[in-house]
């Protein structure tokens, strides 16, 4: 059983998404910039709206009602699931299957947010999000939504120099993600430690031959068969 | 095949898609035989990452078509419907049909509202110094200033006191409603609570208020905007109790899923709600603050009444279809 935060959801064509789901923290401070903006904004819609007396109260106090409820709904439906403080966390809410969110959605998942707050500073939110499997507060439950870290672009793997050699077993798809993250990882490895891993594969070699072999290996998975 | 093969013989088919992709996230829309070729190349592209992840295909090979795989998932399966026609069926049908069929729900919270109000009213008209268990010092003074014929003044308030009232009733109520169907949620305590609160303040209001004389102010005001107003907040408390009770009693659902088809029961409700509560912010700023004589503000107010139940309790019902549930005579 592996223990980590990614779910994997597999769709009815037969691919799987794998999402990684974001936990309170970074959901916190997602939160916690958005509340920075939204108090921002509304601050500099009061300045002129000051000029017009009580008139601009009321346009005010309206701006207010939009900002407490339809910011994070209209940011998420119209923006991929992303309000500015999602963005700059690399977070997204998307649905449960892992299709992209819509108003509805957004809107049930918001609007429940005073469940999620009671009695304060998100306390049921935030134990319900330890105690759901998926970490979901109220309303992603009732929403069918999830809070996914955005994937990073893939980064290009920079091409390896040297010449390679065929694995002399045959490699399953698990194998070949073993390999790439050992040449991901390698140049953060002392090369001791580089050494021990790669005995792991070759026994029978001296740790330094192993692990050249094992380099070698790995140059010819990444080239392409 | 080897893999070099694969990709010649693919590789035109993916940068098609990419093309078709780029246009849609930019949320342009495609030339039409783009349309038509996308679910079919999406279709033979997970036919194909299946089978280089099978055929053990590089692993640079694999990642690009998995994520060419995800950006087209997310856009095939984007919900996008045409918003005006969704409005008008919305308004037309939906919304009094969504209210309906949790009608014991919107019963339950309205009752929590009248009975509290009477029973609070009838306290007060027995002894009204019980006005103060339930209304402070401060708001029962602000409710004198406001209605009582020998305090307050209407001289002074003009256009600018309708737009600010009117952001105030938008920002006020609306928090209001979206709140108490959210403290349903918390096993429908907190829409309980809401409705009994604003009952039991309503009520000791109207029956302060008539004792001070002040009855016909109150009444003449509240009357019209009342409708939408008073009806909003007993249709959140219904959909809040609704899904309080998913979560209690689920019944043969697993709780997650009651949740789930509880909000969306609730949703077009709360959709109406909000459009309810707009509308009486407007009546209550621009129509409710003028000053006319009683029998045209109560007539008005009783229409509003009379068309907001006749709305409610019989838009959007569909014929019975003949022969359809009673089977053939």
């Amino acid at each position: 059983m592996r223990i980590d935060d990614q779910l994997h959801i597999d769709t009815p064509e037969g691919a799987r998404l794998t999402l990684s789901l974001a936990g309170p923290l970074p959901r916190a401070l997602a939160y916690g910039i958005d509340l920075a903006i939204r108090g921002l904004a509304l601050a500099l819609v009061a300045i002129p709206l000051m000029l017009f007396g009580r008139g601009g109260m009321g346009l005010y106090l309206v701006m207010l009602f939009l900002m407490e409820w339809f910011y994070p709904v209209l940011f998420e439906a119209l923006w991929q699931g992303r309000t500015p403080g999602k963005r700059m966390m690399g977070l997204a809410v998307v649905h449960g299957n892992g299709a992209p969110l819509g108003f509805n959605g957004s809107l049930v998942r918001n609007l429940l947010r005073t469940a999620d707050l009671f009695p304060m500073f998100y306390l049921t939110g935030f134990v319900v999000m330890l105690i759901t499997r998926r970490s979901q507060r109220l309303g992603d439950l009732a929403a069918d939504t999830l809070v996914i870290h955005t994937p990073p672009a893939r980064p290009a793997r920079p091409h390896q120099d040297g010449d390679s050699e065929a694995p002399d077993w045959p490699l399953s798809r698990d194998d070949q993600l073993v390999l790439l993250a050992f040449t991901d990882r390698g140049a953060r490895l002392s090369a001791e430690r580089q050494e021990e891993l790669a005995a792991l594969a070759y026994p029978e070699l001296a740790p330094a031959a192993a692990r050249e072999k094992l380099q070698r290996v790995a140059r010819h998975v990444l080239g392409g068969a | 095949m080897r893999q070099s093969q694969f990709e010649q013989r693919y590789r035109p088919q993916w940068e098609r898609l990419e093309t078709s992709l780029t246009a849609l996230e930019a949320r342009r829309r495609p030339q039409a035989s783009a349309l038509t070729d996308f679910t079919a190349d999406y279709q033979s592209l997970c036919h194909q990452l299946a089978l280089a992840r099978e055929r053990g295909y590089s692993l640079a090979l694999q990642e690009y078509l998995n994520d060419l795989m995800l950006r087209a998932h997310r856009q095939l399966y984007r919900y996008r419907t045409p918003l005006l026609p969704g409005l008008v069926a919305f308004f037309t049908g939906g919304f009094p049909r969504a209210v309906r069929y949790q009608w014991r729900w919107h019963l339950v919270s309205t009752l929590c509202f009248v009975l509290s109000a009477g029973l609070v009213w009838a306290m007060i008209l027995h002894d009204p110094e019980l006005v103060h268990t339930v209304v402070g010092p401060q708001q029962v003074a602000e409710l004198e200033e406001m209605y009582h014929p020998e305090l307050r003044d209407v001289s002074g308030r003009d256009r600018q006191d309708d737009v600010m009232m009117f952001g105030y009733y938008i920002y006020n109520n609306i928090g209001i409603a979206f709140r108490t169907f959210a403290g349903g949620l918390l096993l429908g305590v907190g829409a309980l609570v809401a409705m009994l609160f604003n009952g039991s303040f309503f009520g000791a209001a109207a029956g302060h208020l008539t004792l001070a004389g002040a009855a016909q102010p109150f009444f003449t005001f509240v009357i019209a905007h009342g409708a939408p107003e008073l009806t909003a907040i007993f249709l959140a408390g219904g959909a809040g109790l609704r899904m309080g009770w998913a979560v209690l009693a689920p019944g043969s659902w697993r709780r997650v899923d009651a949740l789930r088809r509880a909000a969306g029961e609730c949703l077009p409700v709360m959709y109406g709600v909000f459009a309810l509560l707009v509308l009486a912010a407007f009546i209550e700023a621009f129509w409710s603050s003028r000053e006319l004589a009683p029998q045209i503000k109560y007539g008005v107010g009783a229409a509003c009444w009379a068309l907001l139940a006749l709305y409610l309790l019989f838009a959007g019902r569909q014929r019975r279809r003949q022969g359809g549930r009673h089977g053939p005579e």
